[in-house]
């Protein structure tokens, strides 16, 4: 009989909404919530002994919460820490990866479970976390994922993206049972005989993204120009990295009709960026616009302009910013976005 | 998207595409006078709003044929 304990957000624990977002952790006997039906999927072998649960706000703000709730479930005797499913939710999910990678460092297998996107896959240390659907509409496949994902992981077994793994893998050191030229020469023929899936490193997937209905009138629309080339104030004020961006930084353009070469600079470190310095219109096209908005073929050029570097950006890290500039967008009321890839 | 490589946009699938001439000009050209440079750049831009304008099934190019 393993012993489970369930980490939920105050949502989830029934304690409260947004208004309870700050409350610290709580623990109470048996499951609560979603962790009645995560239980009866578990089944026989597993017993959910104990719920531990904390407001999303307070489990963001500081490192020695995790450390607080893992300490609950060792009271509990934990022998398996479950956490989530957090689906989309940013706090939720950050929370979750955290208190399973801590679980994981205190000597407790954990799984935290949410969304593929969810800015907190990379933060769950040397646990893995599963992927669900995006909302909670989804909880009984999500739950079903998480049931699966500790069964695997109860029975020592690594959990793989074929069992649903989503996030970065920690690499492990494994001998393998023949030399790397004998399994590329098998790969090689196992795909010369019409096997085009196999392969022993999974090749980053890119999704199909549905295209935006087309712009019915530019002539009355706010565009956005934004860029991946790295353009940015002369002295890079808030130091954009050159590779590997882990940000995205936003500039005003109001009351700029054109870029004045030396009050801007490319710190992209992919190319030689004396042209874009020479004149920084050649990334960002502010003259261009300005001009067709003043001729009316667009109706506003948008008021600020996004950047970041697109030079050996992770495919996961471009897709949150695409997720993040897209409701940026949104917000800011723009009907499209130029963006110029360098 | 303005973009120089653009197998790679498509393979990605970015969904509507203008070809531009170089990776570290997306809206420039270091080869011409500086007016036919800014003509180019706003052709380039024009077929931007071309593009968006324009429904589209899958990844699309719209690419601008000949000089500035």
């Amino acid at each position: 009989m393993t012993r489970v304990v369930h980490y939920l957000n105050q949502f989830f624990a029934g304690i409260g909404g947004e208004d309870s977002a700050g409350v610290g952790p709580g623990t109470a006997a048996g499951p609560v919530g979603p962790g009645r039906r995560l239980g009866a999927l578990l089944g026989d072998g597993f017993e959910i002994v104990a719920t531990v649960w904390c407001g999303d706000d307070h489990a963001a703000a500081g490192d020695g919460v995790a450390a607080e709730i893992v300490a609950m479930a060792a009271e509990a005797k934990a022998e398996l820490l479950l956490a989530g499913p957090a689906f989309g939710s940013g706090r939720y999910g950050l929370a979750c990866a955290r208190v399973a990678a801590a679980a994981e460092a205190a000597g407790i297998p954990a799984v935290a479970a949410m969304h593929e996107d969810n800015p907190g896959v990379g933060d769950a240390g040397a646990a893995p976390v599963v992927g669900v659907g995006p909302s909670a509409r989804e909880m009984p496949a999500a739950l079903d994922r998480l049931a699966g994902a500790a069964r695997t992981v109860a029975a020592g077994r690594v959990l793989t993206p074929a069992g649903g793994r989503v996030g970065p893998v920690p690499r492990r050191g494994v001998l393998a049972e023949a030399p790397a030229a004998a399994r590329a020469v098998d790969l090689l023929l196992a795909r010369l005989g019409g096997d085009r899936e196999r392969s022993e490193v999974p090749l980053p997937s890119f999704d199909r993204v549905v295209p935006a209905a087309p712009l019915a009138d530019p002539a009355g629309a706010t565009v956005v120009l934004v860029t991946e080339g790295a353009l940015v104030p002369d002295g890079n004020p808030d130091k954009l990295e050159s590779a590997r961006a882990t940000r995205w930084q936003r500039y005003p353009l109001d009351g700029l009709d054109r870029l004045e070469p030396g009050a801007w600079r490319s710190v992209h470190g992919g190319f030689s960026t004396v042209w874009a310095n020479e004149d920084p219109h050649r990334i960002l096209p502010v003259d261009a616009a300005r001009d067709l908005e003043r001729e009316g073929a667009i109706g506003v050029l948008g008021s600020e302009y996004l950047v970041t570097v697109g030079n050996g950006t992770a495919v996961a890290t471009a897709r949150r910013f695409g997720v993040e500039w897209a409701d940026d967008l949104r917000r800011s009321g723009a009907r499209a976005a130029i963006l110029t890839a360098t | 998207m303005l973009c120089n490589l653009t197998g790679i946009a498509l393979r990605v699938g970015a969904p509507r595409i203008v070809p531009t001439r170089g990776i570290p000009y997306p809206t420039g050209d270091p080869a011409l006078p500086p007016a036919e440079e800014r003509a180019w750049r706003r052709r380039l831009v024009e077929q931007a709003l071309v593009a968006v304008s324009t429904p589209v099934e899958g990844p699309t190019l719209f690419p601008l044929d000949g000089g500035p």
